[in-house]
Order: C-alpha cells, then sequence, then structure tokens
C-alpha cells in the first residue's frame, strides 16, 4: 500500500501552490516586459540585483520587508479570526501619527524611554484604528470591509490636516514653503542602525513580533479561540465561545500591528513624517501589501517572514530594473495584484485537495468497520 | 471670510460642479450595484476605473476622436468584469480579497502603461459641454442641470434606466434571486454563474465607463492613480444607497458637493480646514452603514460563494 509520496499531489500541492502561484505571476510579467520590448532575464536580473547585489540593497530590502511583515502579521490574526481587514493604511498612519506627536512633544525624555513610548503609542493608534471597524463588526453587524475602507480615508484627511496644521515643521511655516511635513525627530529616537547601512533595529522588531503573533495563535487559548472563531462561527458558538468578542480582538491586534509598522517606518526610516496628499506617498502600499505577504505567507505569520522579504525584495530591486531596463517600478504593483489574485484563487484547488484527502482517511477509518459488519453478516 | 461661500455665483458654482462630479460615482456605483445584487462584491471597482480611464485617455490622445476613446474604456472595463466574474465566480476565491489583488493589478499596469505610451500628463479635448437649447437659458438652473457634457447627462440617465431593469425585467429579477437565494433560483433553471458573469462583466463596463469620464469628460488629463480612491468609495456607496440606483444617486450628490465645496474652499482660500470637509462624507457613510442599512435588505449571498448541491 505504500505508495511514494510524489505520486499523490494531494499531499504537497496545497504548500506549493503559493510558489505556483509566484512563478505563475513572473511568468506574466515575463510577457509584460516581451510586450514592451524588455528581455525579461535582463529585467530580472536587474531586479535580483537591485535587491540583493550589495550590503546596502540587502539592507534596504530588509527595511522595505518590515512594515509588510508587521502589517502581514496583523493580517494573519485578522484573516485567521475571519475578519477582512483592508485598513492597513489606514490603521498605520494613524500608529504613525500617534508615534509622530510624542517624538515631536516629548523630546526631553531619554531617548530609549521616548522610542518606547513612540512604539506603544503607534500600535495603540493603530488598536484604536482596528478597534472600531471590530466593535462596529462585532455588536452592530456593520461590514468591516467597508468601514476599514473608509477609515483609511478618514485617516488620510486627519494625516493631511495635521501634517499642513498643529504637526507643521514650523521651519515650513517661517521659510514660507508650507510643505506637509513634520520637524524632524530629535536623533535620540532613531532607531539604532544594525550594520553601517540603513538597516534599522525594526527589523528585528518585526521578526520578534511575527514569532510572537503564531505564539499567540498556535499556543494560546485567545489564539485558538481567535481561529475557532474564523473557521466556523457557529461551532465556536457552540463550544461556549464569545464570537463577537474574539472577531473584534482579531481586528483590534491586525490594526495594533499595522500601527506599529507606522511607528517604525517614522523612528526607522523618515524620521519625521510627511504626507502628499494621498495615502500611498507616505505608506507605499504597505497596507496593501501586507495583505499580499500573509496571503503568500499562508497566512502563517512564520510563513509570512520569508514572504515580507520577498516582496521587499521585489519593491527594493524594481528601482533598479527601472533603472537598466526604463520599465517602471509600477509594474511591480501590477505583479503584486496578479499574484494576490493567482493565490486566492489557487484556493479552490486547494479546498478541493484537502476534501479529497478528507475522504480517503474516512474511507480509511470506515473500512474496518464495514468489514467486521460484512463479517458479523456471514 | 465664511460669507464669501453665500453669495449665489458660489453655490451655483458649487452646485453645477456637484453635478458634474457625481458623474464618475454614478457610473460606477450603479454598476457595482448590479454585481452585488447578484451576489458578487467586486472590491476592484478602483482598479477597472484607472484602466478605464487610462485607455480612455490614450485612445483619445492618439485618434482625437473621443467616442473612440469610450469604446477604448467599454472594453477595458468589460475584459476586467469578465477577469473578475472568472475569479470570483468559476474560481470561487474570497470577494473581498481577490477584489484588491484587482485593484492593485489595474493601479499598477495603468501607471506602467502611462509612463511607457505617454511618459507625461498631457491633455485631451474630451467630450464637449452640450447646450440642451432653451432649457440652458434659463437663469441660475441652466448653467446647473443644461450645460454639461454628454457622460454627465448618460450618467443621471442610467438612474431611471438601472430603476427600471432591476424592478421591471426579468432579468432584473433573476439577478436579485441569485443573489438572494442562488440555491432555490438554481433549482428554478436560472444559471447562477450566467447571471453573475453577466452582471460583474456590467459593473467593469460602468466601471470602465466611470474612470473613462474622469479623463476625457470633466479633467481631460490622465495622471498616476487619478482616481485616488474613489472607487472603493463607491463600493461602499452601494451599500449606502442600499442598492437601490436611486439611493446610488442621493450618495453619489452628497460626496460629490462636498468634493466641489473643497474646491471652492481651496479656490477661494478661505481658512476651514477642508481636510474636515472632505472627511465628512467618509463619517457619514459609516453612520449610514450603521443606522440605515440593517434596515434595507443586503442580498443575502453576498460575498458567499454557491457551490451547486451545497444549498
Amino acid at each position: 500500500m505504500q505508495q511514494s509520496w510524489w505520486r499523490k499531489p494531494k499531499y504537497w500541492l496545497g504548500p506549493l501552490m503559493p510558489v505556483l502561484a509566484v512563478i505563475a505571476a513572473l511568468i506574466a510579467g515575463a510577457v509584460m516586459l516581451v510586450l514592451l520590448g524588455v528581455n525579461p532575464f535582463v529585467a530580472y536580473a536587474a531586479l535580483v540585483d537591485g535587491a540583493f547585489g550589495s550590503p546596502n540593497s540587502i539592507a534596504d530590502t530588509f527595511v522595505k520587508a518590515t512594515p509588510l511583515l508587521l502589517v502581514g502579521a496583523g493580517i494573519c490574526i485578522a484573516f485567521r479570526g475571519g475578519v477582512i481587514n483592508v485598513g492597513g493604511e489606514g490603521q498605520l498612519i494613524v500608529g504613525a501619527l500617534a508615534a509622530s506627536v510624542a517624538a515631536l512633544y516629548l523630546g526631553d525624555l531619554p531617548g530609549w524611554l521616548l522610542i518606547t513610548i513612540c512604539l506603544i503609542l503607534g500600535f495603540l493608534g493603530g488598536a484604536a484604528w482596528g478597534a472600531i471597524p471590530g466593535a462596529l463588526k462585532a455588536y452592530l453587524n456593520v461590514n468591516e470591509i467597508l468601514t476599514t475602507i473608509m477609515l483609511n480615508a478618514i485617516a488620510i484627511q486627519g494625516m493631511n490636516f495635521l501634517l499642513s496644521g498643529p504637526l507643521m515643521d514650523p521651519m515650513q511655516v517661517t521659510a514660507g514653503s508650507f510643505i506637509p511635513q513634520t520637524a524632524r525627530f530629535p536623533i535620540s529616537i532613531d532607531l539604532p542602525r544594525l550594520v553601517p547601512t540603513r538597516l534599522h533595529a525594526g527589523v528585528l522588531l518585526a521578526v520578534v513580533a511575527a514569532i510572537l503573533v503564531w505564539l499567540l495563535l498556535w499556543r494560546t487559548t485567545i489564539g485558538f479561540r481567535i481561529r475557532a472563531v474564523g473557521l466556523s462561527p457557529k461551532a465556536a458558538r457552540r463550544a461556549g465561545i464569545r464570537v463577537e468578542r474574539y472577531a473584534m480582538l482579531a481586528l483590534i491586534l491586525s490594526g495594533a500591528l499595522a500601527g506599529l509598522a507606522g511607528a517604525v517606518q517614522v523612528l526607522g526610516v523618515n524620521h519625521r513624517m510627511f504626507t502628499d496628499g494621498s495615502a500611498a506617498g507616505f505608506t507605499g502600499n504597505a497596507g496593501f501589501n501586507g495583505i499580499v505577504a500573509a496571503l503568500f505567507g499562508q497566512l502563517h505569520p512564520i510563513g509570512t517572514i520569508p514572504a515580507s522579504f520577498f516582496f521587499g525584495a521585489l519593491l527594493v530591486g524594481a528601482n533598479k530594473m527601472q533603472r537598466v531596463t526604463q520599465v517602471p517600478t509600477s509594474m511591480i504593483i501590477a505583479l503584486n495584484g496578479l499574484l494576490v489574485i493567482f493565490v486566492v484563487s489557487s484556493e479552490i484547488w486547494r479546498r478541493r485537495l484537502a476534501r479529497q484527502r478528507e475522504m480517503e482517511e474516512v474511507a480509511q477509518v470506515l473500512q474496518p468497520a464495514s468489514a467486521s459488519e460484512e463479517a458479523s453478516e456471514g | 471670510m465664511i460669507s464669501d461661500l453665500f453669495t449665489p455665483m458660489v453655490i451655483i458654482g458649487i452646485l453645477a460642479s456637484g453635478i458634474r462630479l457625481a458623474t464618475p460615482y454614478l457610473y460606477a456605483t450603479i454598476g457595482e450595484t448590479f454585481g452585488q445584487l447578484s451576489g458578487v462584491l467586486n472590491l476592484g471597482v478602483d482598479g477597472i476605473m484607472l484602466m478605464g480611464a487610462f485607455s480612455g485617455f490614450y485612445v483619445t490622445y492618439m485618434t482625437d476622436n473621443y467616442w473612440l476613446g469610450l469604446l477604448a474604456a467599454i472594453l477595458t472595463g468589460a475584459l476586467m468584469g469578465l477577469m473578475m466574474a472568472f475569479i470570483s465566480v468559476t474560481l470561487k476565491s474570497e470577494q473581498g480579497i481577490s477584489g484588491i489583488g484587482l485593484y492593485l493589478f489595474g493601479l499598477g499596469l495603468s501607471d506602467l502603461l502611462f509612463q511607457v505610451s505617454l511618459g507625461t500628463v498631457k491633455t485631451v479635448s474630451g467630450f464637449p459641454p452640450i447646450d440642451i437649447p432653451i432649457l440652458s437659458d434659463i437663469p441660475v438652473i441652466g448653467p446647473i442641470f443644461f450645460q454639461q457634457n454628454l457622460l454627465v447627462y448618460g450618467a443621471y440617465l442610467m438612474v431611471p434606466i438601472a430603476t427600471f431593469i432591476l424592478n421591471k425585467t426579468t432579468w432584473g429579477l433573476k439577478i436579485k434571486s441569485v443573489g438572494q437565494n442562488p440555491a432555490a433560483a438554481d433549482a428554478l433553471g436560472v444559471s447562477v454563474t450566467a447571471v453573475r458573469y453577466a452582471t460583474v462583466t456590467l459593473g467593469g463596463i460602468f466601471s470602465g465607463v466611470a474612470g473613462a469620464s474622469l479623463s476625457i469628460a470633466l479633467l481631460n488629463v490622465f495622471q498616476q492613480n487619478l482616481t485616488s480612491g474613489m472607487g472603493f468609495i463607491a463600493v461602499a456607496l452601494v451599500y449606502f444607497g442600499g442598492w437601490r440606483p436611486i439611493g446610488m444617486l442621493w450618495g453619489s450628490l452628497l460626496f460629490s458637493s462636498v468634493n466641489a465645496l473643497q474646491l471652492w474652499v481651496q479656490t477661494l482660500g478661505l481658512p476651514i480646514p477642508s481636510d474636515f470637509a472632505t472627511m465628512m462624507p467618509y463619517v457619514l457613510t459609516i453612520l449610514a452603514l450603521i443606522f440605515a442599512v440593517r434596515k434595507v435588505s443586503v442580498p443575502a449571498a453576498l460575498t458567499k460563494i454557491f457551490e451547486r448541491g451545497e444549498g
């Protein structure tokens, strides 16, 4: 009866799906490049070189991956808990704003203390921005997809108002240039650099956060309940779990991690907050790309770690690709979109394979029983 | 100062631009209404709008013919709608997430094509304003209602047409039955797949036209992320408007008037933080989602995957 594992695709094809999705997206990208009259091998070689070619580019890849990992780890909690959080952009902005306020007004505190305060405020800011849709979903049954989208827009307007008003750099006012950005934060709260590159300590924080999310989801009762609610709210309710509370908690934690990503971004990379009027100007679409990374990591926080670094590499490498082949970096955004579509669409095969496997297992369990029945009849 | 806002000239200006700016919201929301009524939430409207806006602009720019531009936007929208239908109906993927994928795809691809083909922001002469004889000469009302371009008139015309289709035709009833109870509709011989493909593709066409209405009728330019999230608002407005075309009209007008007000506040240089004005419609939408939507009927099968024999 022992068959080689590779003869049973249903056992290994599922976990392989994201890899196949990436290959499909890269092929689609290659087709686009050919249509643009660019040799795809040259373009992809430039992309890899741009992402890993030098210590600096590797550092940039890690820096770019940091917000994706934090947002993505949060997305794992939300999606596992059955809530669809597309409000990462807004939560990230609110987290960054909260951290900025502390950085600007509490500059006299010692650096380590102020960094801690900023990070906690970022976490809480994001949590608050996740709590609104969470509470509305849990207690008033309002669709969280819509409220998170609305709260993204509200966060953008809030950011634009604060950065062109109360939080604006006084230098911008005296110089009369009125660029909507804050003053530079005290140098004492720049996140420590790990090696002499742009790589800052936030990347370690993100990895630790992802591991903590894994522990939370798979090693604690709270995590177990969140996952139970996501798998089957009905069954969870029957088991005595307060479904509403855990769905809301999933959104709050998800928002909190996105907020933390915002705080890490201002402390580690920009050292001030700025806006160009749109969300992407500040976030670089991290709120959405974090979803991509989490999906690619199979909604598993540990899987999200390499996934985030992969997407960080794509985003950083795209700049080099643009310099070498004149292909705009927006191609990577399009490819990310395709990737999401491929990953989500491949779910149907995974479900089908899982069902096949389950039925086979059930059949195996039932077989001896039916055999003994026959025996008793005979 | 603030009283500057209440001169007749400014009020007429705000109303006129509010009515104009409602156009993209109207097309997008009415198209999305069809999809959602049949049970498919297409969150990728913004991506389709961007692709429609670009293709419409590009063809108009190259051929100097805005009708060809509109046709290009329609075809692009139909193609992207078909794509969403394939992903969400045939491949049965989670709609909320695949819509985000479609959005990112449209956002990236429209900018990629724009930078490769045009490179810099250019302008075209799009749909010209058409004065409706006699009516456009009426003081005050004339300039507001009867000196708009064809795509603006078309958007308002869609409200009664969509209302009629949804309420008075068999196809409209099929759409609603598929969205309320797909298993029952299926048992009665209505093809759930066919209806959803049709509505989502139609929604794509409308989103494409919505984008084109920006790039070749209202603003006559294309740039990166031209819609800046309008498509997402449209998706929410469909809930806000209670899945009825007339509701889409009020929702679209609310958002566009506030946009128009904000533009005028900026033009007149008034000391009001316009960001708060811009914020209001979003807050209102959330409030509407809380208080209003629960009273009207959400299509029961919205976002739910239909598997035959699992009803």
